[in-house]
């Protein structure tokens, strides 16, 4: 199950953040978790959205660039230990994780992790078998976000 | 006071008519290389058309492309053995501008450049240290002769290392110095960290600004700063290098040598001629050289000839500090660069897109460059890192090419200013920043 992410390079300048989230508010996307790395003078906001693909557009629309990646989102237990499990998992198992960051859910039980790594299917298939959750893009679009957390 | 009182004080109608000579041999000279016998064939024009300088409209200009088409040798007009230095132009891509000089050639321009260096109040026993570029570029070799042709001790120490030459100064009594503005003023804070005072723990007096335009302002920051007296000068290699122009003890514009070059000031547009006094783009036709004649050189420089007597007795003619250029060549660090050097760079890197800006800015008395390249859109993967490896290879690469470190900012696709369709390429703020 694969989800998505979208990215979106701006420069490091009063107002590209604003543009973004205008844009979305606009179009009543709904952001489940936002994450920005910046150089100096540039850097790439990345987004979990509700609507991936209106989103992409309406951003693409305005003549920024965008791009939609494939992610994938792994519940993971909120409490101590939880996002370590995940994480020497992947480190066994030699997957490259290249940008994470996450967020917990209303309930408060759990927390929603987003890799973006090199070998997305077989992470899946890691993941699966190792007994993680892993959400697609319709169930990270219907899951309500308590706050945001990065990594 | 004069290094050469006859020739520096000369009526003008004598300058005129020994223009007149020097300018028939000059022609006769040139019409034996390449690029003139085919020049003067094409026109159907023979040296006996040119009897003085008032023919000299006859003869069409010269430019830097016409060097550079007929490279390297399509300008010389004696045998190759004749030639004994070679200089070039700064410019490191495209075709660099070679001038050939004679042993006759060398003596004439260094005869040139003590005169200049005389007239500014250098003299024998003094202690001059170059601080300039040796190698390709004129100005060090330039000056270097001409100092000892004055008979001063010369130290040829070369560009950089701040520490050195303070030392260097202060070891050997440095009275002279031949030095980049912008430096100049950089290194007042290496004297400043090293504890010292260039006013009361050197003996300097004298100092030759050169190699990039400066300012009023500049000068006077040397002066205040070193407690000496600055002088401007003006030159450039396809003229031989320094030594065409120089102020003299009145520092109230340059003397242009018409002993050996004549002077036109042109409209850069119509071309045609302009009157005395009016600013215009240098036109200047080499009146002593055998190796490589040049006639009527469009030095794409702007300035005015300053009309009236000048208070020191010399009668040639002065111009006025060099205004601009005509076209958009950038002097960054004493390196003359073109954007277009920097654009080949740029557009041949995946990832770069369409435009890109250079702003110029002035810290700390030093030239910086800033390079604000577009992304292409269609590379973008959303990885910052990619963005990073993208921006570090354009650095390297304009680093190869320029001979100084840009700093590189990757903006987004279509952000960059473009007035009637066209980029803004240069945005020199340096002049307001000194
Ligand atoms: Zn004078």
């Amino acid at each position: 199950m694969i989800s998505y992410q979208m990215s979106i390079f701006a420069e490091n300048k009063p107002g590209r953040l604003a543009k973004i989230t205008s844009i979305l508010g606009r179009e009543k996307i709904n952001i489940r978790a936002i994450t920005i790395s910046t150089s100096d003078v540039f850097g790439v906001v990345n987004m979990i959205v509700d609507r991936p693909q209106e989103a992409f557009k309406a951003i693409e629309k305005e003549g920024m660039t965008v791009k939609l990646k494939e992610v994938i989102a792994v519940i993971i237990d909120d409490k101590p230990g939880g996002l370590d499990s995940l994480v020497q998992l992947l480190l066994r198992e030699k997957v490259n994780v290249e940008n994470a960051y996450g967020f917990v859910l209303e309930s408060w039980k759990n927390a929603v992790f987003v890799i973006d790594v090199d070998q997305i299917e077989r992470t899946q298939s890691i993941l699966e078998k190792a007994g993680f959750r892993v959400l697609d893009a319709e169930a990270l679009a219907s899951a309500e976000p308590f706050h945001y957390m990065n990594y | 006071m004069y290094w050469n009182r006859e020739a520096e004080t000369m009526p003008m109608e004598r300058v005129r008519k020994l223009q007149d000579t020097l300018l028939r041999d000059t022609v006769a000279q040139a019409a034996g290389s390449h690029f003139y016998g085919e020049r003067f064939a094409a026109l159907g024009l023979t040296p006996a058309d040119i009897r003085s300088v008032d023919d000299l409209s006859k003869i069409p200009f010269t430019t830097k492309d016409d060097l550079r088409e007929d490279w390297p040798y399509g300008f010389v007009a004696v045998p190759r053995e004749e030639l004994v230095r070679m200089h070039s132009s700064s410019g490191t891509t495209g075709r660099a501008t070679v001038i050939f000089h004679t042993a006759d050639d060398l003596d004439a321009w260094t005869d040139l450049l003590a005169r200049s260096m005389y007239m500014a109040g250098m003299r024998k026993g003094d202690v001059f240290q170059n601080m300039m570029t040796y190698s390709l570029f004129t100005g060090g070799l330039g000056f270097h002769y001409g100092a000892e042709r004055v008979g001063a001790l010369v130290i040829p120490v070369g560009a950089g290392n701040s520490k050195r030459q303070i030392q260097l100064m202060s070891d050997f009594g440095t009275t002279a110095m031949h030095i980049i503005p912008s430096y100049a003023l950089h290194l007042s804070s290496v004297f400043e960290e090293m504890g010292l005072d260039p006013r009361r723990d050197t003996a300097l007096k004298l100092a030759f600004l050169g190699a990039e335009p400066h300012s009023e302002e500049t000068r006077r920051r040397v002066e205040d700063y070193y407690g000496v007296k600055a002088f401007n000068s003006y030159g450039l290699s396809e003229m031989n290098g320094p030594g065409v122009s120089f102020e003299c003890s009145c520092q109230c514009g340059m003397h242009i040598w018409e002993d050996n070059f004549i002077v036109e000031v042109i409209d850069p547009k119509t071309m045609e001629p302009l009157d005395e006094g009016e600013e215009g783009e240098l036109v200047l036709t080499t009146l002593k050289r055998r190796g490589m004649p040049i006639l009527r050189y469009r030095t794409k420089d702007l300035t005015r000839i300053i009309p009236g007597d000048c208070p020191c007795g010399r009668t040639h003619r002065r111009i006025e500090r060099i205004k601009g250029r005509t076209d958009d060549m950038m002097i960054i660090k004493g390196v003359n660069i073109f954007p277009i050097q920097i654009e080949k760079r740029l557009m041949d890197i995946p990832g770069v897109g369409s435009n890109f800006q250079i702003i110029l800015e002035r810290k700390d008395y030093n030239d910086h460059m800033i390079v604000k390249v577009e992304v292409q859109r269609e590379i973008f993967t959303g990885n910052l890192k990619q963005l990073e490896d993208l921006r570090r290879k354009i650095i390297e690469e304009l680093k190869s090419d320029i001979l100084i470190t840009p700093k590189v900012e990757l903006v987004e696709p279509n952000s960059l200013p473009k007035t009637e369709g066209k980029a803004v390429r240069v945005i020199d703020n340096r002049e307001r920043q000194q």
